[in-house]
């Protein structure tokens, strides 16, 4: 009698360190994944997304803990362990699914709230599984949904406006330095989760490459490889300065990594290029000389502090706006999908009382067969419509709005006056 | 005919850069793109004016000091709508109207009256070394106004204290690329400011080069920006240091523009 549920499991940086996330990561795109889960007969619709952030499946089924289980041991089973499992994958079931899906389309679950870059990726995973064709009636409706409530919530409110992480300042004042930063080179130096963070960010920007020095090479490697970037070791920094445009310098280094001088003579080389040194490492990794030096500007995690303090305000502001738009769209939702649970209620009566007119029908006048075309396409013509007539006040009164009896109540009544859960007709029972 | 016009354009330009100047302060969108539409419409007036003045007096309207400052005024105007037409640079226009508004004031204030051309002058030089070397002079005006916006942006991304300029001007690469083609279209045009004038003296005086004041400070002028073009496009000079070299040179074009004339005298000062 019931719909299907939708279910979503995943992991995002929130409750995943990123060695795991890796792990997970749909490295080879999605479509062999998605051809995998085809196999599962437990999935009635399903889609995949993943991103760096966050690996996510969206699917419909009607066995929820069956399914989950197939569903977790052929993605992610291979790549970690079952306890690590139970520790980092959250799962979402019905509205709860609705609401984190909303959420993460308006970037409100994102590592930067308000990034614009999530509904591309959101989009592009769609798009997959509508290749596929694994996307149904229920998915279809509600990644369609989501993508207008992300629309929503951006033209609505000014989430994406102001600079509230540091990072994000870090880009801001890149490009107030640099104006557009299309074609812009970025070195991460360190390769800690806030160098992540400004890179993600600086991608989003449109930078052409990003440059990850780290002190171990294999870090470096599996961040660069994140951005489609390529990786260095830390002796090559001073080479580098002079093709990148922004430095990210994060290490642990106790000491200073670079100097005034350094940069003094890159800069001749450059022919005065600007470049942007952000040090957000503590202690600091960059000479604060540095500064002095014409056409160079560093700035180090203080000063990104206030930019961010002057900002911060007004986007928690933005984001109650946000999440009172998603509430509303979850909760529009919510009927949508509830009015669904009485579908099959409608199917059933109607076709209970076609199937007793013809009983009717055909005790009084015979067989229908015995009719010529004509009469008996009247007749079918009559029955219908007498089974709307019929059935028009029970419907009504499953689809009205009531305030006072929920439609679950409102489904069982019209089930037990109609008598359709009673056994004798078997064939219904679909 | 023209005296109305010439004030109608004032009084324009005046709405203008006030209406610049309130976007400026309030950020309210819609006021900048009034004061853009009174801009071109001062412009236009101008323009009708300077066409009737010279219709007026015979001659091409560069004579007298009221006349020349009126057209340098113009050139910038002229100079700013054409850059305006390739780029946007965020505000230029708060700060090009009030420059061109007090130019305009100072043109008020001279004397109107029309002097007639001694035999000397009386030359198709005129019009094509006056103006070119005034149409050159707003671009070179422009360089400096931008070059007064990068430091005012600079200094406050370097001092990381974000005032009223911080989020108003724009990004010090737009900047640097307006002073970019400011010199790169005002410099060869003051060359051939120069060149021309020099033939024209041939022509009037008899000699290419009199040591003039106003001769000896274009000539300075020149070397200025001469250096200014040569460390930007050969040594690759740019941002803070050009910006300063722009400033200056352009005091030294002021300067040979009232300074000699008011303060040395020598031939090339204005009919009087």
């Amino acid at each position: 009698m019931s719909r299907d549920a939708i279910v979503l499991l995943g992991v995002n940086h929130k409750t995943t360190p990123l060695a795991v996330r890796e792990k997970l990561a749909l490295s080879a795109g999605y479509e062999e994944p998605l051809r995998a889960l085809g196999q599962l007969e437990e999935l009635r619709e399903y889609y995949l997304l993943s991103t760096c952030n966050r690996v996510e499946v969206l699917f419909t089924c009607r066995d929820i803990e069956r399914a989950q289980k197939r569903v977790l041991e052929l993605l992610f089973a291979q790549s970690i362990t079952a306890e690590e499992l139970d520790r980092y994958v959250y799962r979402h079931v019905n509205i709860k699914a609705v609401e984190h899906l909303f959420l993460v389309a308006a970037s409100l679950d994102s590592m930067i709230v308000g990034e614009a870059q999530i509904l591309g990726q959101l989009k592009e995973a769609y798009r997959h599984a509508t290749k596929i064709g694994c996307s149904g009636f229920i998915l279809n409706k509600l990644l369609h949904k989501s993508f207008s409530v992300a629309k929503r919530v951006r033209t609505e409110t000014r989430i994406g406006a102001h600079a509230v992480s540091i990072s994000y300042a870090a880009v801001e004042m890149a490009r107030k330095i640099f104006g557009d930063l299309a074609g812009k080179k970025v070195m991460l130096v360190g390769a800690g989760e806030m160098a992540e963070l400004a890179a993600e960010h600086l991608v989003g920007q449109g930078v052409a490459e990003v440059i990850v020095a780290n002190r171990t090479l294999q870090r470096a490697i599996n961040l660069a490889r994140c951005y489609n970037g390529h990786a260095i070791s830390l002796e090559e920094l001073l080479g580098q300065l002079q093709r990148v445009d922004i430095i990210i310098s994060s290490t642990g280094s106790p000491d200073l990594i670079l100097f005034k001088e350094d940069v003094r003579s890159v800069m001749r080389e450059r022919r005065n290029r600007p470049l942007f040194f952000i040090d957000i490492a503590v202690p600091r990794d960059l000479d604060p000389a540095i500064n002095d030096l014409d056409n160079v500007y560093l700035y180090d995690i203080d000063d990104l502090h206030n930019v961010v303090e002057m900002n911060k305000s007004e986007r928690d502001k933005e984001a109650v706006k946000a999440q009172r738009i998603i509430a509303e769209e979850k909760l529009k939702f919510g009927k949508w999908l509830a009015n669904m649970e009485s579908t099959p209620t409608i199917v059933q009566l109607r076709a209970r009382i076609e199937q007793q007119i013809c009983f009717e029908v055909e005790k009084t006048m015979g067989r229908l067969g015995d009719m010529d075309e004509q009469e008996r396409q009247g007749l079918e013509k009559m029955i219908a419509a007498i089974t709307g007539k019929i059935a028009y006040p029970a419907l009504h009164y499953l689809k009205t709005d009531n305030h006072c009896i929920a439609l679950p109540d409102r489904i069982k009544t019209i089930r037990e006056l109609y008598q359709l859960d009673d056994g004798s007709n078997d064939q219904e029972s679909q | 005919m023209s005296f109305l016009f010439f004030q109608g354009s004032v009084v324009v330009y005046l709405v203008s850069a006030a209406a610049y100047l309130v976007f400026f302060l309030t950020q309210k969108t819609p006021l900048r793109r009034t004061g853009r539409a009174i801009f071109l419409a001062a412009f236009l007036i101008h323009t009708l004016s300077i066409i009737a003045r010279a219709v007026e007096t015979g001659h091409t309207p560069i004579t007298s000091h009221h006349e020349t400052v009126s057209f340098f005024a113009w050139s910038v105007g002229c100079c700013y709508l054409s850059f305006r037409w390739r780029y946007t640079v965020k505000n230029l226009g708060v700060f090009v109207s009030i420059f061109v508004l007090a130019l305009m004031l100072v043109a008020a204030f001279s004397s109107r009256g029309v002097v007639p051309l001694p035999p000397a002058l009386q030359s198709w030089w005129l019009p094509v070394h006056a103006s070119i070397t005034l149409l050159a002079d707003g671009f070179l005006a422009l360089a400096c106004i931008g070059g007064i916006m990068y430091l005012l942006q600079e200094h406050e991304i370097k001092k990381k204290r974000f005032g009223l300029f911080y989020s108003r001007l724009p990004s010090l690469d737009a900047l640097d690329k307006l002073n970019h083609h400011c010199l790169g279209i005002g410099f060869p045009l003051f060359t051939l400011g120069l060149i021309t004038g020099s033939l024209w003296a041939k022509q009037a005086w008899g000699a290419y080069w009199h040591w003039d004041p106003k001769e000896t400070w274009s000539l300075i002028t020149w070397f200025l920006y001469a250096a200014a073009v040569h460390q930007r496009f050969t040594v690759g000079w740019r941002g803070r240091r050009v910006a300063i070299i722009s400033i200056v040179a352009f005091l030294s074009v002021l300067f040979t523009l009232w300074g000699v004339s008011f303060l040395l005298k020598g031939v090339h000062t204005y009919v009087s």
